[in-house]
């Protein structure tokens, strides 16, 4: 276990150096960040001091090493637009794609694996046929369409629920939620539905069957608790790709949280805050599933193994 | 041949998915032959008409005009074209460098796969709709850049796959055979180990394309698509959104037509991994 550990911590940690010098080099075509900075009256000559000053005339691999260091610490430098660090401003805006996150795992969770189990068990019948369409629709709805038609639906034509930002509590949350959630519950009950036909399918099903046990025990004592320790993988990596996911969904929504940030960030080029948050979220991303692989390798311990 | 129609003609949802994929298909070659208007003619005197079957509507426009008075059915025929295209490049663009990667990986080994499959793990990081919104912005919307942003986010899963397959395969006694003759290297991956991975290459390359015209319709809708004078369904629908209480069809239009060409896709495809490679986990 020792072993296993300590070669997923060093790929962990490979990657997150991989993924600042993928953030650096592509922040780094995007052109002269002191002509960001400045007003278009500045001369060519206060341009030079300042670009001095900052230490973008420095050779690439010291001006990477500066940036690793900075990083290491949360310091991403300062955002133009707010005038503040850029992580404080990151910050204060991750509770509420938290929030979202949480609640559209949730939203996952509770839709996608009571379908998925129950069109497994139910093959072949009506209620299989129709969560089938179903789930196949929620891979296929583009987050923003989907955003848009909810917002008219619930909010113009009904109005039921606020059609943006955060204010209102759980109604605001929800259709945001919902949105988000959909294609991870669609995602979660298509592979739910596959393993349980196949964890279903093996001998000792028809022996705990043969034994006289409930339909139900067999059913979720037996079988639904090897499919799942598949999908464990799964969700962690939905949880992740919600987090990033939300671009989309929080732009539809006005949703104030990191997702909206990084598109308003992108708008008005301030870089030092779009680098704060993909670092920060590829940072997630690496952590979420270094935590579930140990976890899977607890439960499942021929991983360790392989 | 005939057994791929045959197994093709007997899956509902299969059949479905062609279906759909063929309309978008001739839809996008004969775009302009198609479409009743010039889809970037502007008339202000005509804008925001509502589709034909409703009371607002005019026969002029079968489904209504936007807010600078474009007509809509154009547009949407032409976005076919935009989705299409970039949907078949980014999908061979893809495709091509993850297959190459993979099999440089699997084949050679040593430090060749190591790098490889690192950047694999630092790209598998990166959340897709985020990489592809930070490479666009600072690359800037073109359609070559789109058709590129397709392809860096979709090489990984062909890599992955070609590499695990070669893998299992290299060792094989043929390919000992083959190499105890004098076989080269390029001889024994194109002409041996390439056709036993093309068909799990063909169900990924199929899933992947409906994820990129996803992926090309939400760059759209954020304003960091192709430019804004090639008409894209993302951007229709985007433009839409200020009158939405106003006319609601706006909106559903272009959304409907992404939904539908994505499922189209998606049938299809679940069909071919059926036939193809019932096995193969996606």
């Amino acid at each position: 276990m020792a072993k296993y550990l300590a070669k997923r911590l060093a790929q962990s940690l490979i990657a997150i150096l991989g993924i600042t010098v993928v953030v650096f080099v592509i922040l780094h075509l995007t052109g002269d960040p002191v002509e960001l900075m400045v007003s278009p009256t500045t001369s060519r000559e206060q341009m030079d001091i300042l670009r001095q000053e900052m230490g973008f005339n420095d050779p690439l691999p010291q001006q990477y090493l500066r940036f690793l260091k900075g990083a290491v610490v949360g310091d991403f430098g300062t955002s133009y637009y707010y005038n503040e660090p850029a992580m404080r401003v990151v910050m204060e805006r991750v509770p509420a794609t938290l929030e979202l996150a949480v609640a559209a795992l949730a939203i996952a969770v509770v839709l996608g694996i009571p379908a998925g189990v129950l069109s497994a068990v139910k093959r072949n019948s009506l209620s299989d046929g129709v969560i089938r369409v179903l789930a196949l629709l929620g891979q296929c709805l583009p987050a923003f369409w989907l955003g848009i038609m909810l917002i008219m639906a619930f909010s113009v034509n009904l109005g039921w629920l606020s059609t943006g930002g955060n204010s209102e509590g759980w109604r605001s949350l929800i259709m945001p939620a919902f949105t988000l959630g959909l294609f991870s519950a669609a995602t979660i009950c298509r592979l739910l539905r596959s393993n349980m036909i196949e964890v279903l399918g093996k001998e000792y099903i028809d022996v705990a069957r043969a034994k006289g046990l409930r339909g139900s025990v067999v059913v979720m004592k037996h079988a639904f608790k090897n499919a799942f320790s598949s999908i464990l993988t799964m969700l962690g990596m939905q949880f992740a790709s919600l987090l990033g996911g939300s671009v989309i969904t929080e732009t539809v929504f006005a949703w104030p949280g990191i997702g909206r940030l990084v598109i308003q960030s992108i708008q008005s080029s301030d870089f030092a805050v779009v680098e704060c948050i993909v670092f920060l979220l590829a940072v997630v991303f690496v952590v979420i599933n270094f935590v579930v692989d140990v976890l899977y390798s607890v439960i499942n311990p021929r991983v360790r193994l392989q | 041949m005939k057994a791929l129609w045959r197994s093709l003609k007997q899956s509902k949802t299969g059949m479905i998915g062609l279906a759909i994929v063929l309309v978008v298909v001739v839809c996008a070659i004969f775009a302009y032959q198609l479409a009743p208007c010039d889809p970037l003619q502007q008339d202000l005197m005509n804008k925001l008409h509502d589709p034909a079957w409703t009371a607002t509507g005019t026969q002029e426009h079968l489904l209504g005009t936007d807010q600078l008075g474009r007509d809509v059915l154009s547009r949407l025929l032409v976005g076919a074209r935009i989705t299409l295209l970039v949907a078949l490049a980014g999908t061979v663009v893809g495709g091509v460098v993850g297959v190459v990667l993979g099999c440089l990986a699997g084949y050679y080994g040593g430090w060749v796969d190591a790098v490889l499959m690192r950047l694999v793990d630092i790209q598998l990081c990166f959340p897709f709709t985020l990489l592809a919104l930070f490479i666009a912005a600072v690359l800037g919307g073109s359609l070559g850049n789109v058709i590129l942003i397709a392809g860096i986010t979709s090489w990984v899963r062909y890599a992955r796959l070609v590499r695990g397959e070669i893998l299992s395969i290299k060792e094989s006694e043929y390919i000992e055979a083959i190499r105890a003759e004098g076989g080269s290297d390029a001889r024994i991956i194109f002409r041996h180990i390439l056709p036993n991975v093309i068909s799990s290459v063909i169900v990924i390359a199929t899933l992947e394309m409906a994820k990129i015209v996803l992926m090309e319709a939400s760059l759209s809708f954020l304003g960091y698509g192709v430019p804004v004078t090639i008409p894209t369904w993302g951007r229709m629908l985007s433009e839409a959104r200020a009158n939405m209480v106003s006319n609601p069809w706006q909106c559903i239009l272009p959304g409907l037509c992404i939904t539908l060409t994505v499922l189209g896709v998606n049938l299809l495809g679940d069909w071919l991994r059926d036939y193809l490679d019932p096995k193969l986990d996606v």
